[in-house]
């Protein structure tokens, strides 16, 4: 073992311990939200995450996006071979599977070109087409940055892992020392093959080339690793469980309140005495009406927050957003998760406890919130199965109900409801009117 | 014009010891909007000519809570839910039918929880079924024969419940063409009206979402656009309107156009 293998094996390390302290941070963040009655469904999650059904709605994006899915999945096989040989210095530890192996490397390569191509197109839509739905007043500096620095590091990492085996494959040719023992064609790289003649065939310059691919490449495989915490990126791993836990049933049924069933129940009870209910636990803090803050939602809408990847497909069909108005499904994904990190750092801080004076409400206003017409689109293009419709009916609940803020015109058609049992002043005695009217 | 309609009640139905096979839940847009009055008297008509024997709650019919509920007002919504919860299992109600997907959406996903078990259908799912009954028949499309006609999709009873083929099964009998608007089932546009932004103004922008929807329609250069929603209706039928096309576009609901054509 040399000292290049104890250099890896403390990177590995160091990733791996670093990676699982920002997952737990994301853990403590989405455990800030409170219960979710959903069920697990793996079906759901096979079709949706695992099968990338929602994500051929938008044709182009889709097919490319299902190019780097695959890609980054199958290649990721390779990654095994790729710390094995890390660690134990050993050249190509999977060659001796021969014809398999071969194939393998061939599939690999011609998805590590597919990817490549992809994220080159993903890198000219974003800055060259300027696709409305990538822009918008939430895609600020970072979000932007970010899809570069992804899509970036992609195309490096996919250039490097095809350099490091047409420098490996020149080599073996050439039977240089330590590459000699693995017996495979330059025929055998269905891609690489193409660069070994623009390499040099100096052979201490290609040694020094394949080594510098292949720790530009791993390097990059576990600094990206760590960077997906700090980015949209994330959906790559939260995809999965927050598919497994959609919420199943009809769109259109928004979640029973049961703290106001109890009371409702009371109060059309004609037994019940009002003033003999004692309090299950005379201490508890009574429930709050809807969300004011992070807390307030279920940890489903914050895992919601932390899956969301920024692709912009539920603003995009927004009808209020593509008239004009302020709200943007998709920002309010974003505010719930900058909330969730801001709250979940002061409360790591401080203590479970700690309060920081600010709640979601700082992040989303009003005007947002009202703007929705509960159309359920933004639902309905969620490639991972967010609903941003969710949360902002909780809004409008601690609005309401906590805080009387209605806009004035649907006070007027509360009162109605309540006193004439219609949203219009009408009487209810002239309901069945219209059956003897001409 | 045939007969007068016949428009028995719950309360009478359970007079004469009698019990409906299917509830009309005629919903307050149905039973106070003059435009969507038309709506429920269509509904009724065919009811009617397929001898379907229904009752309507009348006057002890009262809002589902619907709009109180997409406006954050649980309390509101559960008081009139629980309220005709009592008044339909009063009656011992089975099956409800209603010409609004609201009203369809509430009763079938939100009163379950709170006691209130139907089977609910959509006035588009009921009429579907009545065609492959045999009870209801078309003949050569009548008004309609030829014609393009457009059918927006309610939030409602598309996306919201994944209702999207009956009332597409049903626009086909008309022997007319029907042309779909660029997004449509599962894309389609909202009107404009849902989540209780009927009863309120828009908050600023630069469109009005009926206008945006109205433009997609004409596109398709309709002589109908057919809805399957009261709000639907009047916010296309304000649309149609503001781009000065009354006379040339009419919006209906496929029960009217289905009674026009049967010669009801």
């Amino acid at each position: 073992m040399g000292i290049a293998n104890i250099i890896f094996i403390v990177l590995l390390l160091a990733a791996i311990v670093l990676f699982t302290k920002n997952i737990l941070k994301i853990k403590y963040n989405i455990s800030l939200g409170g219960a979710y009655k959903g069920k697990g469904d793996f079906g759901t999650m096979a079709r949706v995450a695992l099968g990338q059904s929602k994500m051929t709605r938008r044709p182009i994006a889709g097919f490319l996006h299902i190019l780097v899915y695959a890609g980054f999945v199958i290649i990721n096989i390779e990654m095994l071979e790729i710390v094995i040989d890390g660690i134990t210095g050993s050249h190509r530890v999977f060659s001796s599977l021969e014809g398999f192996y071969k194939f393998c490397i061939g599939a690999f390569e011609v998805l590590a070109l597919l990817v490549l191509l992809a994220c080159a197109i993903f890198i000219i839509r974003r800055a060259v087409l300027h696709i409305k739905r990538f822009g918008g007043p939430e895609m600020k500096k970072w979000p932007t940055q970010d899809a570069m620095i992804i899509l970036i590091t992609e195309i490096v990492l996919m250039t490097a892992f095809l350099m490091m085996n047409a420098a490996d494959s020149k080599l073996m040719i050439m039977g240089a020392e330590h590459y000699k023992d693995v017996a495979m064609a330059k025929s055998d790289f269905w891609i690489s093959q193409f660069l070994v003649d623009v390499l040099p065939s100096n052979e201490s310059t290609l040694m020094g080339i394949e080594r510098g691919m292949w720790w530009i490449h791993i390097i990059g495989v576990l600094a990206f690793l760590n960077y997906l915490p700090y980015s949209k990126h994330f959906h790559i791993i939260l995809a999965f469980p927050n598919t497994y836990f959609t919420r199943q049933g009809a769109k259109g049924k928004f979640s029973n309140m049961e703290s106001v069933t109890n009371e409702v129940k009371l109060m059309m009870d004609p037994n019940a005495d009002p003033f003999a209910a004692p309090a299950a636990d005379p201490d508890a803090v009574p429930q709050r009406f809807g969300a004011k803050d992070v807390t307030d939602l279920s940890w489903k809408n914050i895992m919601d927050a932390y899956t969301c990847t920024e692709c912009g497909r539920c603003t995009d069909s927004c009808p209020a957003n593509i008239t004009g108005k302020k709200l943007s499904p998709r920002k309010i994904m974003m505010d719930i998760r900058d909330r969730a990190e801001e709250l979940g750092a002061a409360k790591r801080k401080n203590g479970k406890d700690f309060e920081d004076g600010k709640s979601l409400l700082d992040y989303i206003s009003e005007e947002e919130i009202w703007a929705c017409t509960s159309c359920n689109a933004c639902v309905q293009e969620c490639p991972v199965n967010n609903s941003p419709l969710e949360p902002i009916i909780e809004l409008r609940r601690y609005l309401v109900m906590e805080e009387s803020k209605v806009p004035t015109e649907l006070t007027g058609m509360l009162t109605n409801i309540e006193n004439n049992q219609a949203p219009w002043q009408f009487s209810p005695a002239d309901r069945l009117n219209w059956k003897d009217e001409a | 014009m045939s007969n007068a309609l016949v428009v028995p009640t719950m309360a009478e139905m359970m007079a004469k010891g009698e019990t409906p096979e299917i509830l009309f839940w005629v919903g307050c847009a149905g039973s106070f909007d003059d435009r969507a009055k038309k709506i429920t008297k269509a509904v009724v008509k065919i009811l009617n000519h397929c001898n379907v024997k229904f009752a309507v709650l009348g006057t002890e019919e009262s809002c589902t809570g619907d709009p109180a509920k997409r406006a954050g007002n649980e309390f509101t919504f559960q008081m009139q839910a629980m309220m005709n919860i009592q008044v339909l299992d009063g009656y011992e109600v089975k099956k409800i039918v209603t010409a609004c997907p609201h009203c369809f959406n509430t009763l079938k996903n939100e009163y379950p929880e709170l006691g209130g078990n139907y089977e609910v259908v959509h006035h588009t799912q009921l009429i579907e079924s009545l065609f492959k009954e045999g009870k209801l028949a078309v003949k050569g499309g009548g008004d309609f024969k030829g014609k393009k006609i457009t059918f927006h999709d309610p939030c409602y009873l598309g996306r919201a419940n994944d209702v999207y083929e009956a009332p597409r099964e049903i626009l086909a009998k008309l022997d007319s063409e029907l042309v779909e608007m660029k997004r449509c089932r599962s894309k389609g546009l909202c009107c404009g009206a849902g989540g209780a932004q009927m009863f309120k103004e828009a908050e600023k922008g630069n469109k009005e979402i009926n206008i945006e929807r109205t433009e997609e329609a004409l596109e398709t250069k309709p002589n109908f656009i057919a809805t399957g929603c009261p709000f639907c209706n009047t916010m296309m039928t304000d649309g149609i309107k503001n781009f000065e096309k009354e006379n040339e576009i009419k919006v209906l609901d496929i029960a009217e156009m289905i009674a026009t054509a049967a010669d009801l």
